[in-house]
């Protein structure tokens, strides 16, 4: 985490001009670079990277961003395009050299259309608004982050983000139709369509997950979904690990697809009882939920399956959730997972790895050796599901050498990831976090196409450069470090 | 295995080098499928296998020239399946080829395309680099979303050699039921069905019938099956004219006229274009069977919110796909350039300058 946080410097020569080519189309209101006014979009949801930008734009019209995007172009300044600034991997860390571009001030919820079961939003609609917006259709966005209450659609779509039902219901990607989006030359294109499909390359799959760093989406076209009509949970304890794991394949391989499967390890579990009094077990090694929607027939069938097959998966518990407000206040706990780690801890960082599921048991096995390797703990929470393990590190960041040896855990679990067959980034984003670990899963060739991918947009690499793909002389110096899988993965690169 | 990815490369890397164009090759049955076929053949039949299944993880890779049907009788024998229902278009149709063309059947709105369930491809680019993209997890943000890309591309990105698939559980039962009604009385069902949590895994209208089939818990498809109405079609009966669909065997397919697909918004009223017209995923796809001049049903296809491909037959001269504006063909331009510098794999299948 400190590979990047030295802080560059604004250049204040650099910093009038580019105002006053600013100033010529934006009221002064939108453009703010004194250093008080600029400071608080120094960093995004991972706030151990800081950089102050040296300019910050907030228009309110597409026009203006394309005049921006222009400006920036002819003037080779940087862009950093921003939402709500709730990403967990740095996707929206500033430049000190460049432009933030703040689409916060598009809100607009601009069509939705009943019949046809669409939502065109701009990209400053916040996830949550979208569903509340149509839940009088008996309509939702069935993408549902974590932080869904804060983040904004168009930083869902350049995250791909995920949420709790992603097995289920899928990631943005599959919930968006359409993107209208600028070029950094400031041209408008309009990606994918009102139909299921669209003529040529899936260029809209391929700026989704792009981090920002292939063009700047003005507005978003989305799927709703009908409101399943009942859901109900059931909450199991195991007393180990290995047949917690177990059971999750067993449910899986009954030809189950629950809407919601998470787990969460003893420490996961001590600490948001502590927090949010959900009910779980403490004395157990993890605790399971496990979440049917549908009609009320199918879940009353689903959810008696479930619980059977936990039963004879061997956990010590089962209950399910009696009425709504229980199942809410299982679920409560698994949410407040991040803030509880954060109340038994001065600091926390937030890994996102996803593993084959059936390898969890050994996988925190492994963590734990690595808890005493390097003298911090962790709490797992798994969205069981879909794979996606989120290991809590806990440290404190005042204590000399702890945000470095915690560092160094998180790099050596996204290795324990790739080792058992999985990724190092399952919904959060490489960012500038994780680039160094990008080395690790690609190999040169694989790296080379992503940039050659991103020349294809952006010729002079002025969207959120440094940013999610690694240069190679990046990767070199980092494998001096890293051997992986007992193979030198720069074989032919010098070494300085 | 390893020597016949050596083999392809080198292939590759010659064809690069001489600027002759290639045209990738699985089982050959969707030759009749975009642009003009043209070029030294390269064969990916011979690289074929399962490499990973495991049912608890519902992810299936295989290589490139795997027979779909091999896949698919894997997977029935525990209970899971491909829930884009690919088209195979005739015997020896390959994983690579479904992949390539990105076609998806009956079920598509209702669970997803192909490139809905890619989770990773692993490819040769037109200069012959082995290169792996996305993986065998579902959830996988690492890197840009190559293998969605590559997913009907047509080839002209790179030569598939492996694929990692999300698969999904049978259904535990299932039902089609036929109600009679007008084609604008079709549309709106379809969407408004779609509206409501019903278990429908595919809607077909042609000739004053609607078919809807429901898939899931018993409990929920005799519930839904209810609230539908309509009369249950037998199910020897039922496959038959899914398959029909998924097939194009379906006698709305048949004669000699161009076949045109036309991918709308759903609610998209009863487009009045002359011919035979087969309706299905849910209102968003319209088959045309008509002689009618390529710009009056792209234009009609356009003001639907949509494209039109002319998928069999026909002047292919005209172009088999949707035209681009031109911002947009900018990028396909440089993407192609990404990824086959030399402009060798399957020039003009897709379009005439990619």
């Amino acid at each position: 985490m400190t590979a990047v946080a030295e802080q560059v410097a604004v250049d204040f020569a650099r910093q009038r001009e580019v105002v006053a080519a600013l100033r010529a189309f934006l009221p002064q209101s939108s453009i703010l670079f004194d250093h008080e006014d600029v400071k608080p979009y120094e960093c995004d949801g991972l706030t151990a990277y800081r950089q102050v930008p040296m300019v910050v734009a907030l228009p309110e019209t597409e026009d203006q961003v394309c005049r921006i995007l222009k400006t920036c172009h002819a003037l080779k300044v940087p862009v950093v395009a921003r939402g709500a600034g709730t990403g967990l991997s740095g996707g929206a860390l500033p430049l000190g050299n460049g432009v933030l571009l703040s689409l916060a001030k598009f809100k607009r919820i601009v069509e939705i259309d009943e019949r046809a079961r669409i939502a065109r939003v701009q990209p400053g609609v916040r996830n949550l608004a979208i569903s509340e917006a149509v839940a009088p259709l008996g309509l939702y966005y069935a993408p549902d982050p974590s932080s869904q209450s804060a983040c904004t659609i168009g930083g869902n779509v350049a995250e791909n983000s995920g949420g709790v039902h992603c097995l289920k219901y899928g990631l943005t990607v599959h919930n968006i139709l359409r993107l209208r989006v600028a070029t950094v030359e400031g041209d408008i294109v309009e990606i994918g369509s009102e139909a299921l499909d669209a003529a040529g390359y899936d260029l809209l799959a391929l700026i989704t997950g792009s981090e920002g760093l292939l063009a700047v989406i003005l507005e978003v076209t989305v799927r709703l979904l009908p409101k399943p009509e009942y859901a109900q949970v059931v909450m199991a304890a195991f007393d180990d690990i290995e047949k917690a794991g177990q059971s999750v394949a067993n449910v899986i391989a009954a030809g189950i697809i629950p809407a919601g499967f998470e787990m969460m390890d003893q420490a996961a579990t001590r600490a948001v009882e502590g927090f949010a009094r959900a009910g779980y077990r403490t004395d157990v090694a993890a605790v399971l939920l496990c979440e049917t929607d549908g009609t009320r027939e199918e879940v009353a069938d689903e959810i008696r399956r479930v619980q059977e097959l936990m039963d004879a998966s061997g956990a010590v518990q089962t209950e399910v959730s009696r009425d709504e407000a229980q199942r809410l206040r299982f679920w409560a706990g698994r949410k407040a997972a991040f803030p509880a780690a954060g109340a038994i801890s001065p600091d926390y960082y937030c890994m996102d790895g996803t593993i084959p599921r059936r390898r969890i048991a050994e996988v925190l096995r492994r963590i734990t050796q690595l808890e005493t390797k390097y003298g911090l703990r962790c709490a797992n929470v798994f969205h069981a599901g879909d794979g996606n393990l989120h290991p809590l590190i806990l440290y404190d960041a005042n204590l000399p050498g702890e945000l470095d040896r915690t560092e160094a855990f998180g790099a050596e679990i996204l290795e324990l990831c790739l080792e058992v067959g999985g990724t190092i980034t399952g919904e959060h984003g490489v960012g500038v976090e994780k680039i160094n670990s990008m080395c690790v899963q690609f190999k040169p060739a694989e790296l080379e196409a992503f940039h050659r991918v991103k020349r294809a947009f952006d010729e002079r690499g002025l969207l959120n450069p440094g940013k999610a793909v690694p240069t190679l002389t990046r990767c070199a110096e980092y494998g001096r470090m890293h051997v992986h899988r007992g193979q030198e993965k720069f074989p032919d690169l010098p070494r300085f | 295995m390893q020597d016949i990815i050596d083999k392809l490369s080198r292939l590759i890397r010659d064809a690069a080098a001489q600027k002759r164009p290639l045209c990738i090759r699985g089982g050959g049955t969707k030759d009749f499928y975009g642009g003009p076929v043209h070029g030294y053949k390269l064969n990916t039949g011979d690289y074929r296998g399962i490499v990973d299944y495991e049912p608890t993880e519902l992810v299936i890779t295989a290589r490139a020239g795997t027979p779909l049907a091999e896949i698919e009788a894997a997977l029935r024998q525990k209970g899971q399946m491909l829930a884009f229902e690919p088209p195979q278009f005739g015997e020896g149709s390959t994983l690579g080829g479904c992949v390539a063309t990105g076609l998806s059947g009956p079920r598509r709105p209702y669970s997803g395309a192909v490139r809905d369930f890619v989770l990773g491809v692993r490819i040769l680019d037109g200069k012959g680099d082995d290169l792996r993209f996305g993986g065998q997890v579902m959830k996988n943000v690492a890197g840009y979303d190559v293998s969605r890309l590559i997913t009907g591309s047509l080839g002209t990105l790179g030569v598939l050699l492996e694929v990692s698939l999300k698969v999904l559980p049978l259904p535990v039962s299932e039902t089609t039921l036929r109600l009679k009604c007008t084609e604008a009385e079709a549309i709106e069902r379809m969407n408004r069905w779609a509206a409501q949590p019903l278990p429908i895994t595919a809607t077909a209208y042609r000739d004053g019938d609607l078919g809807v089939r429901l898939s899931g818990a018993r409990v929920a498809v005799e519930a839904a099956a209810k609230k539908i109405g309509g009369a249950p079609v037998a199910p020897a009966q039922a496959e038959h004219f899914w398959t029909g669909i998924r097939e194009q065997t379906d006698p709305s397919f048949a004669g000699d006229a161009p076949l045109w697909r036309l991918s709308v918004k759903s609610t998209t009223p009863p487009l009045a274009l002359p011919g035979q017209q087969l309706i299905e995923w849910g209102g968003a796809l319209r088959w045309l069977k008509s002689g009618a001049d390529a710009k009056t049903v792209r234009d009609a296809a356009t003001r639907a919110g949509g494209h039109a491909t002319l998928f069999r037959g026909g002047d292919k001269t005209i172009g088999v796909f949707h035209p681009l504006p031109p911002a947009l063909m900018k990028l396909h331009r440089n993407l192609k350039q990404a990824f086959d510098p030399a402009g060798i794999l399957n020039p003009g299948r897709l379009y005439a300058d990619l």
